[in-house]
């Protein structure tokens, strides 16, 4: 709860653009007052064990979101009789929703991937491939690079 | 406004209107429903990505105060844009809305529109 308190008071203070004592009391007040009031729809979520692992993890995908803007930009721009897109099944070990959640978008925004559906069991994920070279590297790409990572921060 | 600022923020600008660009050229030539879903995440990310930080660094040097509204639109923009995304491609699925020809792994539409593992042979 207090973590949700400060996250909403800066994002209080980020969206009037201002460092201003009123506001921050103003923010202050809310910030004490919405986790209250909205703490019945809580749900238990596992907690970031590894802080620094995390940052780590935001930037890789940062990275990763521009290499493969320009790889797509490339495909895009040349001859569509060169793409092969795919539809492949990854088989994934995170079960908790949250951090399936997390896996699911890191997916949909490094463009050329789109995650579309996940099995009931929550054992497989179905992702959309714009250009597939080789189905076998992409699925052990997602799970070296995205989901051991978050397995790692998660501490699970 | 010193002219490395405006030469940096210029080239922000052209790159992200270029990325954006890009993304809407991909939805007018891609072959399908599903591959054009790729196009506009591009746009959102680094088109979105380039123009926003472009309006940080400007605000933030030349107007001499820190703008932060960027970082929460940022923000935004990366927890809404998978999500819009992922329901595009799974109302398509549940749609039967058809793959172009040459997709590999077509046949494990039906599997996922069930929602079951591609390896159960219950069909």
């Amino acid at each position: 709860m207090p973590l949700h308190s400060i996250f909403l008071l800066l994002v209080w203070l980020g969206l009037n653009n201002t460092l201003a004592p009123g506001h921050i009391v103003l923010g202050g007040i809310l910030a004490f007052l919405i986790p209250l009031v909205v703490a019945g729809l809580h749900t238990p979520q596992p907690r970031v064990q590894r802080y620094g692992l995390a940052c780590r993890y935001v930037l890789m995908v940062m990275y990763d979101i521009v290499v493969a803007n320009i790889e797509v930009a490339i495909r895009i721009l040349g001859p569509m009789k060169n793409l092969k897109p795919g539809f492949v099944a990854v088989p994934i070990e995170t079960h908790n929703e949250l951090m399936l959640t997390i896996l699911a978008s890191t997916i949909s925004l490094t463009p050329g991937t789109v995650s579309a559906e996940v099995t009931k069991d929550r054992k497989w994920l179905y992702v959309h491939v714009l250009h597939m070279e080789d189905e076998e590297a992409l699925i052990q790409q997602i799970k070296e690079r995205y989901e051991r990572k978050l397995r790692e921060v998660f501490g699970c | 406004m010193s002219f490395l600022v405006e030469l940096l923020v210029s080239i922000l600008i052209v790159a992200g209107a270029g990325f954006a660009l890009i993304g809407s050229i991909g939805l007018v030539r891609l072959p399908d429903f599903y591959t054009r879903l790729h196009a506009p995440t591009k746009a959102t990310t680094l088109g979105m990505g380039c123009l926003l930080v472009a309006s940080i660094a400007l605000i933030s040097l030349a107007e001499a105060e820190l703008s932060v509204h960027e970082l929460l639109i940022t923000l935004f923009l990366f927890i809404t844009a998978p999500v819009t995304a992922h329901m595009l491609a799974k109302t398509a699925l549940h749609y039967d809305i058809g793959f172009v020809r040459g997709t590999r792994g077509k046949e494990l539409a039906s599997k996922a529109r069930e929602r079951v593992s591609p390896k159960e042979n219950d069909e």
